[in-house]
């Protein structure tokens, strides 16, 4: 474990049964419309949790409910213990965040961002300098210490908004979408180091509407839209349970037609998106050496992964959806 | 503790971006006020023989030092609390942690009562150096100018609870503070002022605040201080309360 010597809790690192989070019923209204309707869930100690879901499906707002910043209308709610928002401001010195949009203190160097967000939690000049330096180290960002937030990269900025969110070493760590803009590499980095933080037994509720993430990353996967859970599970159960394994997608103007004439009964189900056809089954053999003997349509196989079962569960496309 | 002293951080870094910038922003704050005390003071002061039984001099920095208390509260309370609401998430971030509205709030209005004091003591200073300070119980002022800060930036951070933008500042500028500086005894005694503007200005908080100051600094008897404190502590108690419930609306959502 580099860099985060003082943040290894002494918790199990597989997750147990014991529920740091847990809603029943829980809602929210913003005047007459319902954002979060109904929703029951839970999350267990020492697991990464993948909130997934297009924008607008209500992602934000569950994750301000949990933290105690958005009151709900309806339902209960417990976050490590403690009932939300009752006791949320004890609940939150356990807790760590990192917002949607980076809200650094451009005011502050990188190393006072750390400080002075440690201050909140009411930690002392000796337990700052302990770990801070740590913090910094974790991010990448020792040799940056004293640079202005404003020279940063957006990677940079997410990072240390990580490791602000680590300042009260916390139990529990929400992530609203933690590498939405960022490149390739700089999210690589930022997964690596989360796997870190699994592997020290912390437990991690992250939201993203990319689905490479969600199956890299997480032990379960909840996939939310319009306010609604549709399905709970680890990746791999997702795909088993609610769509075909096998996956053949047609390409360009053709397709639509080609599978109107011919196609009918080759696939198991079929969904349009766009000027592509995605042709479900379990055997793909039959259909691939039919589509062979076809002039100009274009086509390819590939395993289903999330993408297909978000597409099965709501009609749309994740990509597209937001 | 949190609950009771939730509040240091909070103005704590207020206080330590401030600092990053204190030293051209102190030569400003001993400046302006000088060239103001020697323009207007002695400017005004060669046509005034005596105000209230004293130099115009004298009679005008006991009155722009709780002007500037009022000014600097004020914009810290509107145009850089607002700042630290919306641009930069600053409180947002803060209400992550364990700190509550109320704690964002008080360490707000804590830095405005700071800022207050910041900026109308150097005008004390100058004043003294000027001659135009009766003796050391002006120092007394100090603690007035604070509750003073208190007030007009608890007033402010009202203002900014439910401000949509800094163009919303505007109303609020024109319509109450500049009224407020030019009609509550700074410039001149309100006795000299029409009936109805001497009414007006018993409404005024910065009335009362020139009330109790001036006499600490010239040394004219001091007339119902108690009484024009509570005044300025009701209206600082009001005002925190009214802003945190408007704030903790806003930012709860
Ligand atoms: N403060 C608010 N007032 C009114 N509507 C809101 C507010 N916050 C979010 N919403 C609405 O709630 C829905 C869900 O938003 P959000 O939780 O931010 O979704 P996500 O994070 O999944 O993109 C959206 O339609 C959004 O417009
Ligand atoms: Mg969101």
């Amino acid at each position: 474990m580099n860099g985060v010597a003082f943040t290894l809790a002494p918790v199990a690192a597989a997750p147990s049964a014991e529920a740091v989070v847990r809603a029943v019923g829980l809602t929210k209204l913003y005047g007459e419309t319902p954002v979060v309707k109904g929703i029951d869930f839970s999350v267990y100690r020492g697991e990464c949790v993948g909130l997934l879901g297009p924008n607008g499906a209500g992602k934000t707002t569950t994750l301000r409910l949990l933290l105690g910043t958005a009151h709900p209308s309806g339902g209960t709610l417990e976050v490590l213990g403690l009932p939300v928002p009752a006791r949320a401001a004890e609940m939150r010195r356990r807790l760590g965040v990192v917002p949607q949009f980076d809200n650094l203190d451009p005011d502050f160097t990188v190393a006072e961002n750390l400080q002075t967000y440690g201050s909140y939690f009411g930690l002392g000049r000796a337990a700052l300098a302990e770990r801070v330096p740590v913090l910094l180290e974790f991010a990448a960002l020792t040799e940056r210490a004293g640079a202005k937030i404003s020279a940063l990269s957006g990677g940079m900025k997410r990072r240390l908004t990580l490791a602000r969110a680590l300042i009260n070493d916390p139990e529990l760590l929400i992530l609203d979408e933690p590498t939405t803009g960022l490149d390739p590499q700089a999210r690589q980095l930022l997964w690596r180091r989360l796997r870190e933080l699994l592997a020290a037994g912390k437990t991690l509720l992250l939201t993203t509407h990319y689905m490479e993430e969600a199956e890299r990353l997480c032990d379960r996967i909840m996939v939310m839209d319009h306010g609604v859970i549709l399905a709970t599970g680890s990746p791999a159960e997702l795909i088993r349970a609610h769509i075909e394994p096998q996956v053949v997608e047609l390409f360009g103007p053709r397709a639509a037609e080609w599978l109107a004439a011919e196609g009918a009964g080759r696939a198991e189900r079929t969904e349009e998106v766009g000027e592509s056809v995605l042709c479900y089954l379990h055997d793909e053999r039959p259909l691939l050496d039919a589509l062979a003997a076809v002039e100009g349509l274009r086509f390819t196989h590939r395993r289903a992964n999330l993408e297909d079962v978000f597409l099965k569960l709501t009609g749309r496309d994740l990509r597209t959806a937001s | 503790m949190m609950a009771v002293l939730g509040w240091v951080p909070v103005w704590r870094r207020n206080f330590l971006v401030w600092r990053k910038l204190a030293l051209p922003s102190l030569l400003g704050n001993f400046g302006e006020p000088l060239f103001y005390l020697l323009a207007l003071g002695y400017g005004f002061g060669s046509f005034i023989d005596q105000v209230q039984g004293m130099p115009y001099l004298m009679f005008l920095a006991s009155g722009i030092v709780c002007g500037s208390a009022m000014n600097s509260a004020t914009l810290e309370g509107l145009y850089s609390a607002y700042v630290r609401m919306s641009m930069q998430q600053t409180w947002e971030g803060i209400l992550a942690t364990p700190l509550s509205v109320r704690d964002v709030v008080v360490g707000e209005m804590m830095w405005t009562g700071t800022k207050a004091l910041i900026n109308s003591t150097p005008i004390l200073v100058v004043a003294a150096a000027l001659g135009a300070v009766h003796d050391w119980s002006a120092l007394w002022a100090l603690p007035v100018l604070l509750l003073a800060g208190l007030a007009f930036g608890a007033m402010a951070l009202v203002v900014t609870s439910v401000a949509t933008g800094f163009d919303f500042f505007m109303y609020y500028s024109t319509l109450i503070i500049t009224p407020m500086f030019l009609l509550s005894g700074v410039f001149f005694p309100i006795e000299v002022m029409p009936g109805w503007v001497q009414g007006l200005a018993q409404w005024f908080p910065l009335t009362h605040v020139v009330a109790v100051v001036r006499p600490l600094v010239t040394g004219l008897p001091l007339v119902a201080p108690l009484l024009h404190l509570a005044v300025l502590a009701v209206c600082a108690t009001a005002a925190l309360t009214a802003a945190t419930w408007l704030l903790r609306r806003r930012l709860i959502r």
